[in-house]
């Protein structure tokens, strides 16, 4: 029996009356991952298109691929790195069992592709697959008790939350904050395309409020107990970017190269922005990801990072950081790439995007080097700006209307 | 003048009245429906916070603080048990003024405004920058900075919350949180957004 029909054999039994008929949106949701849906829209005025709102999460979800498996390669080899140079202590549990089993005992000691890979796989797939079931778990709820679709955007929201984590936190933590940002930042609006902030950094946010210890600092940014080092940023706010040759760890060097490649301490998706930039030129080539937000993004960090170069101090070592090294360190890519875009909590006027963007550029750096409190601002920022994101569009459409108005009389 | 940017800055974002003290919360949640309102309203409390808090400050310092008497020949006198009617007074007094000259000049606002326009009275935006001004002992021309500050971080927050609810038309709020409900939990993660600027120190 082929899949089509043995979808169709089933349907009945979700439709009203049926035996399953609370389940429908799980059914519904099966059948659309495999076919298009069947219904379309009635009346004028549409546009046919292969690709609707599923297709663009899966690309999207796609495209955080590369940036994942390299964010699981670089944790892995650097986790493995530190045990070697006696910083850290091998894994016990789970995690040494199965390495010791397929990479023989001293593991670490000669790390190629394969085994670096398997041990970033250890250290993300179970924060992974929390999220995915935590959050899982509240959209099907929703759905069922409110009757709408579960949505792809779900997939998105997840792996991008997992990859903003940094690799030691708690899995309860991973819980927590994937259900604060579904429920709260997203379906207590109604669901995907409702909301105003993005979910996955609501989620995220919430987390570093409530438990600071465990996701900033510098214990947790490489996978492996006992390894203490910081990340790019927070040396950089300490020495700026000549104390980052000095203070190269076991795990890395801090040259500009290792921060774009990835070999890095960091989250799993940040580390690497050469990854996130082949991820999102796939999005930007597809029209999937809006090229204003991201050059607004771009070009707000440039600028503001710049005049913050010329105003120069000599007490904070980051208003020196020049821009091609805010680029690479810290989630400013990621953010960029596939935060700052989400179509629903960005501005949806094309005059409006760019100005977004901008704003988000303007708040990471300004977060980054006044805000003693914060070393990393790409996740504020992006938050702030979602909050005056429907505004842009209002003065945006307004400015439209005067203009309008102007050319008919 | 770069001590009166820092604070004037740092009044409209780090301690902004709504989003960081909660302060103004009735009409905040009451006028955010359309951001044409939201924006007048917004403006209508610049402009008296603007000018309520230079006052009140000029009464604190030259009538009511201890000993500020001695100008009139009594050093010994305290008056400041006298504060918050005094200050409300003045807030009274003004908001009075305010509300005959928009019903005169700009009648489409005042009637959009309706009850509330009186209700900034008590506004709690208003007189706790009265307070705030009293408690942090802020000089005249601080006072101007800080409650032209004061009055445009609550008028952002108010517009940015009304171009939010005005999105959220959209949306599809479970039954028993629709309408206020939604508001607060709105404004709640809109606060998130403004933790960026927690821990400035300018």
């Amino acid at each position: 029996m082929s899949l089509r029909g043995m979808l169709d054999d089933l349907e009945p039994h979700f439709h009203k009356g049926g035996k399953w008929e609370k389940w429908y949106s799980l059914y519904e949701a099966v059948d659309t991952i495999f076919y298009s849906p069947p219904s379309v829209t009635k009346n004028t005025a549409h546009v046919r298109d292969g690709i609707d709102l599923k297709r663009i999460m899966i690309t999207v979800w796609m495209c955080t691929f590369p940036a994942m498996f390299a964010g699981m390669f670089f944790h892995g080899g650097n986790a493995m790195e530190a045990i070697a140079a006696g910083a850290a202590e091998a894994p016990v549990g789970m995690t040494g069992w199965i390495m010791s089993t397929f990479g023989g005992a001293e593991y670490w000691a000669q790390p190629g592709v394969l085994t670096s890979m398997l041990y970033g796989a250890c250290l993300f797939l179970p924060l992974y697959a929390t999220t995915f079931i935590v959050g899982g778990f509240w959209e099907v709820l929703f759905a069922t008790v409110r009757k709408h679709e579960i949505n792809e955007g779900f997939f998105v929201t997840s792996v991008l939350f997992a990859l903003t984590l940094p690799p030691d936190i708690p899995l309860w933590q991973v819980a927590l904050g994937i259900s604060f940002g579904v429920v709260v930042g997203k379906e207590v609006f109604g669901g995907t395309g409702k909301n105003f902030l993005n979910p996955a950094l609501t989620g995220r946010a919430f987390l570093y409020f409530a438990y600071p210890a465990q996701i900033s600092g510098d214990a947790v940014w490489v996978g492996a107990d006992g390894y203490t080092g910081a990340t790019a940023l927070g040396i950089m706010a300490a020495d700026g970017v000549e104390g980052l040759a000095a203070a190269g760890q076991a795990v890395t060097d801090f040259s500009w190269m290792s921060a774009f490649l990835g070999d890095v301490p960091g989250s799993f998706g940040e580390v690497s922005t050469l990854a996130i930039f082949i991820g999102g030129a796939v999005l930007l080539a597809m029209g999937i990801a809006s090229w204003r937000v991201v050059l607004g993004v771009f070009v707000g960090m440039f600028l503001t990072s710049t005049l913050l170069n010329l105003i120069g101090s000599d007490t904070n070592p980051m208003f020196n950081v020049p821009w091609y090294w805010h680029l690479v360190v810290g989630g400013f890519a990621f953010g960029m790439i596939f935060m700052a875009t989400d179509p629903v909590s960005a501005a949806m006027t094309n005059t409006g995007r760019l100005y977004y963007g901008a704003l988000i550029g303007f708040m990471t750096v300004l977060i980054r080097c006044v805000n003693p409190a914060f070393p990393e601002g790409i996740m504020l920022a992006i938050l702030f700006a979602n909050l005056f994101a429907p505004l842009f569009d209002y003065f945006v459409v307004q400015a439209n209307i005067k203009r309008r108005m102007a050319r008919s009389v | 003048m770069e001590y009166y940017l820092s604070l004037f800055i740092r009044s409209i974002f780090i301690d902004n009245m709504a989003l960081a003290f909660f302060l103004g919360m009735c009409t905040f949640l009451a006028i955010s429906k359309k951001i044409q309102a939201a924006l007048g309203l917004g403006i209508a409390v610049i402009v008296v916070l603007t000018i309520t808090v230079p006052v009140n400050n000029l009464i604190y310092n030259y009538l009511l603080a201890d000993g500020a008497l001695a100008w009139a020949g009594y050093p010994d006198i305290d008056l400041s048990f006298l504060g918050l009617l005094s200050y409300i007074g003045v807030i009274a007094a003004i908001v009075q003024i305010m509300e005959m000259f928009l019903d005169k000049f700009v009648p489409a606002l005042y009637n959009a405004l309706g009850v509330f326009l009186p209700l900034i009275t008590v506004n709690c935006a208003i007189l706790g920058a009265s307070l705030f001004m009293v408690e942090r002992d802020y000089g005249f021309a601080e006072s101007v900075v800080f409650g032209a500050g004061s009055g445009v971080g609550w008028a952002l927050a108010i517009v940015a919350l009304a171009g939010i609810r005005e999105k959220l038309k959209y949306s599809d709020v479970p039954e028993g949180l629709r309408g206020l409900g939604i508001t607060f939990i709105t404004v709640g993660l809109m606060s998130l957004g403004f933790m960026s600027f927690g821990g400035i120190d300018l």
